[in-house]
């Protein structure tokens, strides 16, 4: 065996560096490494990628998120992000009641689909107790009614070469120098197929209420809340993200947020 | 790997006035490279973990989060008294005041509402995006680390030769927990008990059920392993108990530095970084084995 001798000086050396790099690191010693593009942020983000790729492996297409019974219903569903939009389209479609609004779909389809609030909520619908998990850490329960994303998609008949499903939404999350950042979001097509992803109209057997998303909110339960919309008006099947907005496929992932939400 | 024992010619500063005493080869390769890993992913992961925390510094017991209902047992806080700002620490229902350090803190004239400080949490600004980036990676790092730590102690005979637990070591642990609160310490090749206890613990207890608490706060693994979040109690509870987790490593890690500290760091130092330990002279009154009571 190969012998390595470290006499006193030199480990007290090496000893002293590192717990003074220990010492520094808890003030900002990092901080600078860790934003958005650099080197160092990029390389720790490699581990999203095996992360999402471990969770597609292990969960497949179709594994479904833990239900619930109407007991674990114990208090109202807690809004999060933009829960009263100040946009004017917004506050003209809701003094109306919805009346006038749209779902519109659109990109990589084969027909493009402009659906009323009546014509979404005549086609079947999937009811499902589910618990909302916040990426901050706090979880809720709640009954959500919608109608399965699949169906839509189906209605519009997905091009092949569609790899994402783009959500769309009424709400401004953030002001910035060049504009009004409204909220978007993507998932791909596994989870946007999966049964569990519902456009959702209904919350605990009542409407959607304006601070949940009215009229109409995504749920992809094996994500963190973040991944699920609201305030939709908008569909669009891309295939790739790069060229919208920061690129990273979503108002929160532009802001360093994980893609996918599965942790 | 067998033990390997060396005369060695008592020269250094720290060696006993005694020249019987002995290098010994204690620590193997895989035990060293892993101890090291764990010792930066673990730095990593608390720091990074605390930044998370500050996102929802509050702990429930349950499948959610009471909002309208109270099952909250832990919650770092700030709220305005006729003193002016204060930060507090509830701990089933008893309430401290933690004002510099846990709720409100920050330089002098510039304090804000925060769980735990900047000082303690990476990056030291408020940012969960990153904060969960670097502690995802380091779980990977750490998860890989005990696996082949597993399978490396597996064939090398470090489980079943220095931590498995035996008859003699239960007998041994009264007098072993004398020793230590008197801080008298036997080095020898093997681990004495509470360091048996102490190691175990943390390599087949914690570790594990940190992963596993890890584990059963993602929505995507709750489609995998739906039960995880029952064994463990609900999700929220699988949250505390992650966080208590940190709390029992971290009290092992403060209790693993105190005791290579009195026990001689340079020596215990060099073992875990070299692999040889200087062991004390055996006893005249036991010829047949190294280890001391």
């Amino acid at each position: 065996m190969a012998k390595f001798q470290i006499s006193r000086r030199k480990f007290l050396t090496a000893a002293s560096l590192g717990a003074s790099g220990i010492m520094l690191s808890g003030c900002d010693a990092f901080d600078s490494q860790l934003s958005i593009g650099s080197g160092l942020r990029s390389f720790l983000e490699n581990a999203n990628g095996l992360t999402y790729r471990a969770q597609r492996w292990l969960a497949g297409r179709d594994a479904l998120a833990p239900e619930f019974t109407e007991a674990d219903i114990r208090q109202p569903q807690r809004p999060n992000g933009v829960t009263a939009p100040d946009d004017d389209t917004y506050k003209g479609l809701l003094a109306n009641n919805f009346a006038d609004w749209r779902l519109e779909v659109s990109g990589l389809v084969e027909k493009p689909l402009s659906l009323s609030r009546e014509q979404l909520q005549n086609m079947p619908s999937r009811t499902q107790i589910t618990r909302h998990d916040c990426v901050e850490g706090w979880s809720c329960i709640a009954k959500w009614t919608g109608t399965p994303l699949s169906l839509v998609l189906d209605q519009a008949v997905v091009k092949p070469q569609a790899r994402y499903v783009m959500f769309h939404c009424l709400d401004t999350i953030d002001r910035s120098l060049s504009g009004d950042i409204k909220y978007y979001g993507t998932i791909d097509l596994i989870d946007a197929r999966h049964p569990q992803t519902i456009l959702a109209y209904g919350l605990n057997g009542k409407p959607l209420p304006v601070e949940n998303g009215a009229p109409l909110r995504v749920r992809v339960e094996r994500q963190l809340g973040y991944k699920m919309p609201k305030y939709l008006y908008k569909i669009e099947l891309v295939d790739g993200f790069a060229n919208v907005g920061g690129g990273r496929g979503g108002y929160w992932e532009d802001n360093g947020y994980d893609w996918y939400g599965g942790i | 790997m067998e033990t390997v024992a060396r005369s060695q010619s008592a020269t250094g500063p720290d060696a006993p006035a005694s020249s019987d005493s002995t290098l010994v080869y204690r620590q193997s390769r895989w035990t060293r490279l892993t101890h090291w890993i764990w010792a930066i992913s673990l730095f990593f992961m608390l720091l990074s973990g605390l930044q998370i925390f500050n996102a929802r510094p509050q702990l429930y017991i349950g499948k959610q989060s009471g909002f309208e209902y109270n099952n909250t047992i832990f919650e770092i806080g700030a709220e305005n008294t006729d003193a002016g700002p204060r930060g507090y620490t509830e701990i089933f229902g008893h309430r401290f005041n933690t004002t510099g350090v846990l709720g409100w803190s920050g330089p002098p004239g510039n304090e804000t509402a925060r769980g735990f400080p900047s000082w303690a949490t990476i990056p030291s600004y408020y940012d969960l995006g990153t904060a969960r980036v670097v502690h995802f990676f380091f779980a990977w790092i750490l998860t890989t680390t005990l696996i082949v730590w597993l399978v490396a102690s597996l064939i090398n005979g470090h489980i079943r030769r220095d931590l498995a637990p035996r008859l003699d070591d239960l007998k041994r642990l009264p007098r072993d927990i004398v020793d230590h609160a008197r801080l008298k310490f036997h080095h020898t090749r093997e681990y004495n008990t509470l360091q048996k206890m102490a190691y175990g613990g943390v390599l087949f207890v914690l570790l594990p059920l940190m992963i596993i608490s890890g584990l059963a706060m993602s929505p995507s693994m709750n489609s995998v392993l739906p039960f995880l979040n029952e064994i463990l109690g609900g999700r929220q509870t699988a949250r505390t108990i992650h966080f208590t987790v940190m709390l029992l490593l971290v009290g092992f890690f403060i209790i693993h530095i105190l005791m290579i500290l009195a026990a001689g760091p340079i020596n215990e130092l060099r073992s875990i970084i070299t692999g040889w330990y200087r062991t004390d002279p055996p006893a005249h009154d036991d010829k047949t084995t190294e280890r001391s009571a």
